[in-house]
């Protein structure tokens, strides 16, 4: 019987990959093991071997071909003495181990443009309790409410990933006090490729491969900042920063106000935080709400391109140490970006994404995705939601978040982070000050759940933050 | 004081091999006799009555830290040099400007080697504003740019990471500079401590890293705590060059600075010296010295103490006049009364600075 070979997942977060090279060709025989094609993904070239035995029968996507949806049949292998011009594709054949993983329903796939991406699998509206797909509705952008470049400005669809690449890029252009350093930054191109070309253009003194020694390099980074040079540390993911804190927290933070405002640090620690898909609770936890604790710290998380290569650009200007909470899922999504020589967006300030009347959705970084999808939903039942992404979360723009909720009375907060102490406590603690006699409804909170983020796909879709979640909250601030 | 640095280099031709003989002479372990190497490198007369003034200013200002605290005037954490006084002067006489000095907690000595003001120490000390942290740092958190010394760190091995990077950035700049980064023996056995050792080595970084083996880790003894005592083999799976040196023999040390930093800055990469040293007081104030006895401390101080050494030289060997070597007492003795008067005199941090220095403006 004829197999479909499916396009594999290729690592947790892969929706689609480039079939770069065939490297059998219709009617060759194959056996297990076997090297049947080259993937390009977002993160790297990775070869496919074959799972079955027999004849290499038809290939069904030509080499070259980009924007292979994972699940999408390539090729099919037919039977030691099948007749080869009777197999056919889709014929419910068993997918190959390696696609068996997280795999998006590949119709969900919107033509992600406007300033919503696409929604992904850990996004995805298949979530307990979530109304029907909203899959179908139309992406009805609407534009920025602040004006952060001059209109008229032409926009280039840039993926996250490479609106922090080009930051780095041309801060480094600009100043030669400016490097990076991490695992992985140079020579394999960065983990998650976001450091993709430094290597090249800047060579190897400005753009450092380091062992893997996330407290020992940290210090470093920090030790050379003190003397005025400007590095920007790669974390391969902030769960590994935990045994970098000391040197983030007690030196980093605290240098300038104890040595009574001599020494100042000057340094970017970047890298992606909170969860991506599957990788169990070690590599899923979200620290905005750590590092937004804590004095001496400026502490960003960004949700769009646009604002990444902005408020990267200005952290690595900034003279003090900067979090910069990058997001897995959220690297490969396009946004339009400003073609600007030099596009800085201010530290501190939050954006109205979409402006509404009923109520108010404060969220950041991939938060973001579900308040917005909440936010269109909620819009087709007559709820019209403010969205704002706060970018920053340390220092907050309070002032935004209060100034929308005098308007709309309620608010909801969504984040993927832990509900104790987080961003949602602290917002709602502030609205308590600020905006007393302006709540009609108490504040709610949309979180991560209170457990270590489990590994079954399942349970790890219960763990996070949906649009169920955010639209059932939202309804309930509005007694609706 | 360059001055001094300066003809101490010029002065410093014993061979290598000799010196490492004498630097290496002296036995680990409370037994330690602590014997001064016969073969010891010579100081001139200017060497010596620098190195005695220099060591004596640290001495007594310590002593005096010891009764501010005593009075109530000091607080919180206060970890005083006496007997490691040495080191540090040995290591300076070898070192030139530009060199970064980063420490631990132990810093008093380190910043008054390093040029830093008695009197914006002791303020420091006391929490007044006029100290080096405008009264914020206290004893553990002070720093100055002005004479490259970047603290100060309360976090034991902390600032051997930073000292590393430092020297990164000595490297980077193709500055000439070393980082002389000192840990105690009790950082010595934390685990980043061996990260920033492979990197230095991997970089080839202008760093000395100094292990002041004062013999205890706060209450626990080198013995108890180290499975490899001998503190200048601890970089050798990263290939980086040790040697174990007489701490308390001014001259030994500046011999082994003089080869460490030399190697250094040659691009040669890092170099571990281990200092043999011992403190005279308890850990912090509040130590009750519960393990070790009166006998090993007294004896130490009658048979090793390091500026004894040098005053002994000056007299009998330099032919200085005792009463030449009473004024330099009498002067280091103002010098610290004058730092404990301002220092109790200035007023405390206004209000107002409990909200500054927390971030830097970002440029316009």
């Amino acid at each position: 019987m004829a197999t479909d070979i499916l396009m594999p997942a290729l690592s947790p977060t892969m929706e689609e990959g480039k079939l770069s090279k065939w490297l059998k060709k219709a009617g060759d025989p194959v056996k297990s093991g076997d090297l049947l094609a080259e993937i390009e993904t977002d993160k790297a070239t990775m070869e496919v071997e074959a799972i079955d035995e027999g004849v290499l029968a038809k290939i069904l996507v030509e080499e070259g071909t980009e924007g292979v949806k994972v699940n999408t049949p390539i090729a099919i292998i037919a039977a030691e003495g099948e007749d080869v011009s009777a197999a056919s594709a889709g014929g419910g054949a068993p997918k190959p181990e390696a696609s068996a993983q997280p795999a998006p329903a590949p119709d969900m796939q919107a033509e992600g443009q406007a300033d919503t991406p696409a929604p992904s699998a850990k996004t995805g509206d298949d979530a307990p309790k979530a109304p029907a797909a909203p899959a179908t509705i139309t992406n009805k952008a609407p534009a920025p409410v602040m004006a952060e470049f001059p209109e008229g400005t032409e926009m280039v669809s840039t993926t996250v990933r490479e609106a922090l690449r080009d930051a780095m890029a041309e801060e480094m252009r600009k100043d030669d006090a400016v490097f990076v350093m991490g695992e992985e930054v140079a020579e394999y191109q960065g983990a998650y490729k976001i450091t993709q070309g430094l290597l090249q253009e800047f060579g190897a003194r400005r753009v450092v491969d380091t062992p893997i020694t996330e407290h020992g390099f940290a210090g470093i980074g920090v030790g050379a900042a003190f003397t005025g040079l400007r590095p920007i540390v790669e974390f391969m993911t902030f769960n590994f920063a935990m045994q970098a804190i000391d040197h983030i927290i007690n030196s980093a933070a605290k240098t300038l106000y104890m040595s009574g405002g001599q020494l100042g640090c000057p340094i970017v620690f970047r890298g992606p935080n909170g969860a991506a898909a599957r990788v169990g609770a070690q590599h899923s936890h979200d620290y905005s709400a750590w590092y937004s604790n804590v004095p001496g710290l400026k502490v960003i998380a960004p949700y769009t391109a646009s604002d990444a290569k902005g408020l990267l650009k200005a952290a690595i200007r900034d003279p003090n140490p900067i979090i910069f909470l990058e997001n897995e899922i959220l690297y490969g999504q396009t946004f339009p970006v400003p073609k600007l020589d030099d596009f800085v967006l201010p530290i501190g300030k939050a954006r109205i994404h979409r402006p509404g009347t009923d109520v108010t959705i404060v969220s950041f970084s991939i938060g973001m995705t579900y308040a917005l999808k909440a936010a269109q939903a909620l819009a087709e039942e007559g709820i019209e939601a403010e969205v704002i992404d706060l970018r920053t979360l340390r220092p907050m723009d309070t002032d935004t978040v209060v100034e929308s909720v005098k308007k709309t009375g309620r608010c909801v907060t969504v984040e993927e982070g832990f509900p104790q102490s987080g961003i949602g406590a602290e917002i709602s603690a502030r609205l308590m000050v600020d905006a007393f006699d302006y709540l009609d409804a108490p504040v709610l909170r949309v979180t991560g759940k209170d457990v270590p983020m489990p590994y079954a796909a399942n349970l790890e879709k219960l763990a996070l933050p949906n649009v169920a979640e955010v639209i059932e909250a939202v309804k309930a601030v509005c007694y609706r | 004081m360059d001055a001094a640095k300066d003809a101490g280099q010029a002065a410093s031709d014993t061979s290598r091999a000799e010196a490492q003989r004498s630097g290496g002479a002296m036995p680990t372990g409370a037994a330690a006799t602590h014997a001064p190497a016969p073969n010891a490198p010579q100081f001139t007369r200017e060497e010596d009555l620098h190195a005695y003034h220099e060591m004596l200013l640290i001495r007594r200002f310590e002593e005096k830290a010891g009764q501010l605290y005593g009075m109530g005037l000091i607080g919180g954490f206060c970890h005083l040099y006496i007997g490691q006084e040495a080191v540090v002067i040995g290591m300076q006489m070898a070192s030139v400007d530009g060199d970064q000095v980063i420490t631990g907690y132990r810093d008093h000595g380190h910043m008054l080697a390093c040029g830093m003001d008695p009197k914006g120490v002791m303020a420091e000390l006391t929490g007044r504003r006029g100290g080096y942290s405008r009264g914020k740092g206290g004893s553990m958190h002070m720093f100055s740019r002005e004479k490259q010394f970047f603290g100060g760190h309360g976090i034991v091995g902390a600032q051997v990471s930073l000292g590393t990077g430092l020297a990164f950035a000595d490297a980077y700049k193709k500055n000439g500079n070393v980082s002389l980064t000192y840990m105690g023996d009790g950082a010595a056995n934390q685990g980043q401590v061996y990260e920033s050792f492979n990197m230095a080595q991997l970089w080839k970084l202008p760093v000395v890293y100094v292990i002041e083996n004062n013999r205890y880790a706060m209450g626990t003894s080198v013995a108890r705590a180290s499975a490899q005592t001998d503190f200048s083999k601890r970089g050798i799976s990263f290939g980086i060059p040790g040697e174990q040196v007489d701490g308390m023999d001014v001259r030994t040390v500046r011999e082994a600075a003089t080869r460490a930093i030399e190697h250094a800055r040659s691009g040669e990469g890092p170099y571990i010296l281990e200092m043999q040293t011992y403190r005279y007081r308890g850990h912090s104030m509040s130590d009750p010295a519960k393990y070790r006895t009166k006998d090993e401390v007294s004896k130490m101080r009658e048979e090793h103490d390091p500026i004894e050494m040098v005053r002994k030289r000056l007299i009998e060997m330099h032919g200085v006049p005792e009463a030449e070597l009473k004024a330099t007492d009498a002067k280091v003795r103002e010098t610290v009364n004058e730092s404990a008067e301002f220092a109790t005199h200035d007023p405390e941090p206004d209000p107002a600075e409990l909200w500054t220095d927390i971030l830097l403006e970002a440029r316009a």
